[in-house]
């Protein structure tokens, strides 16, 4: 069987060691860091997304696969960075200002390395000023921003209205999310996105800037 | 005002719980690999969690004015309908501890995001369990202690949830200082460990805690918990 599908096939079934393996064999053989990456893990985890989409799997499940997907990720890390090659479309992620709840962000964030962005993940308590100068200075396109709380909503318009401040609006997309927030909360702040889950955010993500 | 130290089986949650909280079916449905996490987490959970729990009893007039906080509340709510006709009113506050939720982050830091959600999923259903340990505690305290009887049902109610504001944490924690088990607030009124809750348990006849869900704020409910929590004390 072609490795490539025997990478994305293991993937889904969260295997990690066969995984890492098999992106070691692939390294071997020749293939390209690009194409493993691509065509093996990449794949595998849009594979993995789609079912569990259509509610074929649990979220466990998408978990272990991401944990797979890692350890393939470590091995190919060096070599694409070796190659020059991009890892993925940057976006900035991180709970809000006064925040300190982050499983749903970190299921953002694990959601959205699957489908091959590179995320930089500012954790917790995230000042507005740190999203911002964060996205630009990584050159990302897009931050996202999780808040649980009702009170720490208010510090996601800080963040939007930083962006438009420095005149950023057509650079850096924004996009909210998180049990407090809701679409039109998006709206009346002037986000670009609002997404109810971490299999929405992906969507949204890609609209956006994929 | 009483401390309470649980034990770790007081503590931990029905399986059921953990499961219907994350959407998953029950055990003979369950991927043999999911099933596997679980019991990982619920192992890690006992040996990780320390849960304990502050309680202070007030009168109904103490507890209006805990309840006014800031004045954010819901015009209306059920809460304001019902504490005045409790026969019993205590504030609680109970946390699983600091390390469970360093192990969570530390898991999910250390790429195994499936055990740290899932050992999430448990410390979430365990708080919530906690709560209803601590109303349990209140209402054989009250039966002893003659102020209701058996027929009595206590449930807890907490700032954030149905038209109790959340900036009301901070009056609750001015009478109840649950900093001394260690449990702090912050400037957006989390508490930490993010494992902890409190509220007030409220105690009296299983009638009192019935209301139709049909506030303003219940259009944006994700959850309509208060359906599952008004069956919970008639079925008892």
């Amino acid at each position: 069987m072609d490795i490539l599908k025997q990478i994305a096939e293991s993937l889904e079934r969260g295997e990690d060691d066969p995984v890492r393996e098999l992106t070691s064999q692939a390294v071997a053989d020749g293939i390209a860091p690009g194409t493993i990456l691509n065509d093996g893990l990449i794949r595998g985890m849009g594979i993995v997304g789609e079912r569990f989409r259509l509610r074929e799997i649990f979220l466990p499940e998408v978990l272990l696969a991401a944990r797979a997907m890692t350890g393939g990720m470590e091995v190919l890390k060096l070599l694409l960075v070796r190659d020059k090659l991009p890892l993925g479309t940057k976006v900035v992620i991180g709970s809000v200002r006064g925040d300190l709840h982050d499983i749903g962000k970190n299921l953002v964030g694990i959601m959205l390395k699957g489908a091959g962005f590179e995320v930089i993940d500012l954790g917790t308590d995230v000042q507005p000023e740190r999203f911002v100068d964060t996205a630009v200075a990584e050159n990302a396109p897009l931050i996202g921003m999780s808040a649980l709380l009702t009170t720490t909503m208010p510090a996601m318009k800080e963040v939007v209205d930083l962006v438009e401040a420095r005149q950023l609006r057509s650079k850096v997309k924004t996009i909210i999310g998180g049990a407090a927030v809701s679409a039109e909360f998006a709206g009346q702040i002037g986000a670009d996105a609002y997404a109810f889950d971490a299999a929405k955010a992906v969507e949204r993500v890609k609209q956006l800037v994929g | 005002m009483e401390r309470i130290h649980f034990t770790i089986e007081e503590a931990t949650p029905v399986e059921p719980a953990v499961l219907e909280s994350q959407g998953l079916p029950d055990r003979s449905q369950l991927p043999g690999r999911i099933a596997a996490l679980l019991d990982d987490a619920r192992d890690l959970f006992v040996r990780v969690a320390e849960p304990r729990a502050l309680t202070a009893d007030l009168s109904a007039a103490q507890f209006a004015d805990v309840y006014g906080g800031e004045g954010l509340n819901s015009p209306e709510s059920p809460l304001e309908s019902i504490f005045p006709k409790a026969e019993g009113l205590a504030l609680f506050a109970a946390t699983l501890g600091e390390p469970l939720s360093a192990r969570i982050g530390a898991l999910f830091a250390e790429n195994d995001p499936a055990l740290g959600y899932m050992l999430d999923a448990v410390a979430s259903a365990a708080a919530d369990h906690l709560a209803d340990q601590s109303g349990r505690r209140f209402l054989e305290r009250l039966v002893r202690e003659q102020k209701v009887d058996r027929t009595a049902r206590v449930l807890p109610y907490s700032p954030g949830y149905c038209g109790w504001h959340i900036s009301g944490q901070r009056r609750l924690f001015e009478f109840l200082q649950p900093e001394r088990i260690g449990i702090a607030l912050n400037s957006s009124c989390l508490m930490q460990p993010l494992k902890s809750v409190s509220g007030v348990l409220v105690a009296g006849g299983a009638p009192i805690h019935k209301f139709r869900p049909r506030y303003s704020f219940c259009a944006d409910c994700r959850t309509h918990e208060c359906l599952q929590r008004m069956a919970s004390v008639v079925r008892e």
